[in-house]
């Protein structure tokens, strides 16, 4: 019988589990911390960071105790510096450049620093920044997630009008829908949305979609220039049989729910839960699940640990919340009684020219739930007939280093991209970018 | 292991390290303290005469931190004793009977004239006191009534109080002398003239730590108001550490020996002022801000220091480094260093670079080869030793010399004899040499 139930912890466990991941520095953690930066010339931090944020810089007025200056040097370069604070993979990212860790394999925390020295700002609302002279330009953006508002916002910051249409009902994207909940706590993702939107000169129009309410071609006819950054909206399927019966489930969309629930405990969890994939997305819904109450979660993915998505970082952190993680096999079928009730696997291995290939050995775990975690797609069939205008690479948007699609008055950035990583911080340097480049096509239109 | 037992002036104590005369010995409960845990000698609290003086009962300290709130320097404008002196020296003469092992110097300040010295000093001396210190430094409060550092910058009148004490006494007198002169040699000869026995330096030194950056008032302050206080702690040392060598380095002043204060913390820093001419030390703020367990530290590392480098005893290391402090027109021009960096230990920071990049002489690479590599430019190192300052990894630049051969940045063959500045073309005043 199926083991699928809400409540399975208390409403305290479940609220110990969902707390903030890495609380923040206490001012005097922030300012031993800031200590350890060695104020590296042309720092290796720096040039790591996505979005150029003069790292050494806003670190060092941490130490001075100027926090707005210190805010103000992160969010000019990432409007978004607050949440990036919170989930940028700094491991692979500032921290791991960090010249410390040459030194002592420790490096300065930066991620923590960046949150120390912008959560004021969100807490206070403080503005810091102004919008420009008015242009009279009017840009569409379409999309509010990291890329949209941060286009959004430097936009405005050049002194443009912004109309944001997004499909959602709040803004900020898979900020709001799809970071794991316990990075992003005390509904920061809609504090730090409005802030970024209390600028002015932005016009949020929530629960509107491209190609369902209306068309691209339109935008270009009403809007000077126009901004892609829908994000991902299908998912990969497993390509077995029996896929969309009772108990399989997209990660993305539980997620989704998991992070809108107004009562975490209200959702169904299952005894023993079964993850497919190997990248952030099968890390963040193995362990939320995990953190729910399911007594066995396990992670299978089809190669070895050095090719999943997730990093060495977000694979230990994975275990050692009590996750397995499987190597070296994929779904063969979907074991039904009623509903899914476990996988078979086949093993697999990499043969001489480097395909994939069955071992024909199999294995089977027991499952209450299945969860899809195996990559997301560009829907961008909601192009419309300029689909065939804008051209495209697996199924995402080509763009050149302004970020310009093959159109020339239409932009694009963040997931939706070819190319892109899939990263807050990157689609943020998008966005940014984009701005930069439509407030100079703007200017030369004149 | 080395004998850490110290003469000074005939004064014995078990090890060289005295609290100098301040807070921490104000009292016979703290220097019992002081005692208990090993401390070779304190020297008391400054004695004056009756009514004592008073203090504020506002904020008498202030600090200059790190970040990480290590107190680098500190300040205060605390007075001398602000107890009657019969309780003074009744405990003096307890602390003096339960330690008798221990050096035990009794600082005083008194009026210049001298039946006050004639009346005090015997009485004073009678506590058993080992000997006295003529406190002429304290730079705030005690200067406003003529005494204190006000005497200290007089040469005339620190001989004077020398003499009187020197007269009514019949135990040995250090003066201890203020930083706040230009030159450090007039009033350690006047006290040498005057008949002391030896010096001891420095006291404090004038100072105001910072503004209060919400009322943008002097800090701290009492009722809104401050006064510059005596600055002392770790920033200090170096300034200490000159004055040390100065004395004992000049013909005139060689032979005065010296107690040296200012800014020691570790053992380290004693053997800093001891190699610089002291032949023992005196404590006061690391005690203040770590507390006297700080003596283990001291002792023990000393004594690792001295058997290291097989010396057997204190009186050993005594000015060892004077020799090798001169004027600059004595030092070799002919001399030619060039920085080196390790690659094996660089974090690749780029600090090195950009400082000589920004205010030196553009002598260290950023890029080789399209990597991040830093190195040295021969051809334009001038060898300041800047980069080895900012370096963050401990000798992962050195400076060495060259030996032979061209230096790369003028073209100079390396002449391995000396020349200096006193004979040097350049020298409008030069010495001709035949
Ligand atoms: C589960 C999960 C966890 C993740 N965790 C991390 C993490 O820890 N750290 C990290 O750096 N990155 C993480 N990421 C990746 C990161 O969230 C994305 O890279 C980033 O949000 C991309 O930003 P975006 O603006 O391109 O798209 P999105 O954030 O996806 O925003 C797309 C926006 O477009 C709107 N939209 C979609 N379709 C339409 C339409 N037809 N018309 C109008 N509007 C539309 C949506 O409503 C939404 O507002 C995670 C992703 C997932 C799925
Ligand atoms: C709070 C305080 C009070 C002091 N009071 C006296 C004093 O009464 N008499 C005196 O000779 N020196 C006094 N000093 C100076 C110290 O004895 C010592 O010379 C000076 O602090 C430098 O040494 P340090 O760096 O180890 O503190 C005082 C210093 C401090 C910090
Ligand atoms: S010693 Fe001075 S001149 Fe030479 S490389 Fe270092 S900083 Fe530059």
């Amino acid at each position: 019988m199926p083991d699928v139930k809400p409540r399975r912890l208390s409403d305290a466990e479940i609220a110990e589990n969902f707390s903030d991941m890495h609380p923040p520095l206490s001012r005097a953690e922030a300012l031993i911390e800031a200590d350890r930066c060695y104020f590296c010339y042309d720092a290796p931090c720096t040039e790591a960071c996505p979005t150029d944020i003069d790292i050494p810089g806003f670190i060092q007025k941490i130490r001075s105790d100027n926090i707005n200056g210190a805010a103000h040097t992160i969010l000019r370069e990432n409007i978004m510096g607050g949440m990036c604070a919170r989930v940028c993979p700094t491991e692979i990212l500032c921290e791991e450049a960090c010249v410390r860790m040459t030194h002592e394999e420790k490096p300065v925390r930066i991620g923590l620093l960046q949150r120390h020295a912008t959560d004021p700002v969100f807490e206070e609302d403080v503005q810091l920044f102004t919008r420009g002279r008015e242009t009279g330009k009017n840009v569409a953006v379409v999309g509010s997630g990291p890329a949209g508002l941060s286009c959004a916002h430097r936009l405005s910051m050049l002194g443009h009008n912004v109309v944001i249409l997004n499909r959602d009902d709040k803004p900020g994207g898979l900020n709001e829908y799809g970071i794991a909940a316990y990075k992003t706590v005390n509904d920061f993702a809609q504090r730090e949305a409005e802030w970024i939107l209390s600028i002015g000169g932005i016009e949020l129009r929530s629960g509107v979609a491209l190609g369902d309410d209306f068309s691209l071609e339109q935008l270009r006819e009403e809007y000077d220039a126009v901004f892609l950054a829908f994000g991902l909206g299908g998912t990969n399927r497993l390509n077995v049989a029996n896929e969309d019966i009772d108990g399989v489930l997209n990660a993305v969309d539980y997620i989704s729910q998991l992070r809108q629930a107004d009562d975490k405990g209200d959702l169904p969890v299952g005894r023993n839960v079964v993850v497919i994939g190997g990248g952030m997305t099968a890390i963040d819904i193995a362990v939320q699940t995990k953190r729910l109450g399911s007594e066995r979660v396990d992670i299978v993915y089809r190669r070895g640990p050095e090719q999943m998505g997730a990093s060495q970082y977000e694979q230990e952190f994975a275990q050692t919340s009590g996750v397995h993680i499987q190597h070296w096999s994929q779904p063969k079928r979907l074991l039904v009684e009623d509903r899914v009730s476990g996988v078979e696997f086949e093993r697999t291995t990499i043969d001489a020219d480097g395909t994939l290939r069955s071992t024909g050995e199999t294995w089977s775990l027991n499952a209450d739930i299945v969860f899809k975690a195996v990559g997301q797609t560009a829907n961008t069939h909601i192009l419309g007939k300029l689909a065939k205008e804008l051209r495209q690479q697996n199924g995402k948007l080509v763009v050149d280093d302004n970020r310009m699609t093959t159109l020339p008055d239409i932009w694009a950035g963040g997931d939706c991209i070819y190319g892109h990583d899939d990263l807050t911080v990157t689609a943020v340097q998008d966005g940014k970018i984009a701005a930069k480049a439509i407030d100079r096509y703007l200017a030369a239109g004149d | 292991m080395a004998d850490l037992a110290s003469e000074f002036l005939g004064i014995k104590s078990p090890n060289p390290f005295w609290l100098a005369s301040a807070p921490p010995t104000d009292k016979a409960y703290n220097v019992n303290r002081a005692f208990e845990a090993g401390w070779g000698g304190a020297v008391w609290k400054t004695l004056g005469e009756d009514p004592p003086i008073v203090n504020v009962s506002g904020p008498r300290y202030g600090a200059l931190h790190s970040n990480e709130r290590r107190v680098i320097g500190f300040n205060n404008i605390e007075l001398i004793t602000d107890r009657p002196l019969q309780v003074n020296l009744d405990e003096m003469r307890q602390v003096k009977r339960d330690w008798p092992d221990r050096a035990l110097v009794a600082s005083v300040m008194l009026p210049m004239n001298e039946p006050t010295w004639a009346k005090y000093v015997p009485m004073i001396e009678d506590t058993g006191a080992d000997a006295f210190e003529l406190n002429f430094g304290c730079p705030h409060g005690m200067s406003e009534r003529g005494m204190g550092a006000a005497v200290g910058q007089v040469p005339e009148y620190i001989q004077m109080a020398a003499e009187w004490c020197k007269k009514h006494a019949t135990i040995p007198v250090i003066v201890k002398l203020t930083p706040n002169v230009t030159n450090i040699l007039p009033p350690a000869r006047a006290a040498w003239e005057g008949g002391a026995d030896g010096v001891s330096l420095i006291n404090t030194i004038n100072s105001i730590m910072r503004v209060d950056y919400d009322s943008l008032t002097m800090y701290p302050a009492t009722d809104g108001m401050g006064s510059h206080g005596g600055y002392c702690g770790s920033a200090v040392k170096p300034i200490a550490l000159h004055m040390v060598a100065e004395i004992a380095r000049h013909a005139e002043t060689s032979r005065i020996p010296i107690s040296g204060i200012g800014g020691i913390g570790d053992w380290r820093d004693a053997v800093d002022f001891i190699a610089l001419g002291a032949s023992n030390v005196q404590v006061c703020t690391a005690a203040m801000i770590y507390g006297f367990k700080i003596i283990d530290d001291l002792t023990d590392g000393l004594s690792n220091f001295l058997d290291d480098k097989g010396i057997s005893s204190v009186d050993g290391l005594v000015g060892k480094a004077v020799q090798s402090v001169t004027d600059w027109q004595y030092l070799n021009l002919n001399h030619v260093e060039k920085a080196v960096i390790d690659q094996e230990l660089c974090i690749k920071c780029g600090r090195c670079h950009i400082v000589c990049e920004d205010t030196s002489h553009q002598a260290i690479t950023h890029t080789v080869n399209g990597e991040r590599r830093f190195e040295v430019i021969d051809e334009e190192c001038v060898g300041c030793n800047l980069c080895v300052s900012v370096c963050p990894v401990d000798g992962c630049i050195t400076m060495q010399p060259l030996t032979s051969g061209v230096d790369p940045r003028t073209g100079q063959a390396i002449d391995s004899n000396k020349a200096d500045w006193t004979t040097h073309p350049n020298n409008p005043m030069r010495k001709e040499t035949s």
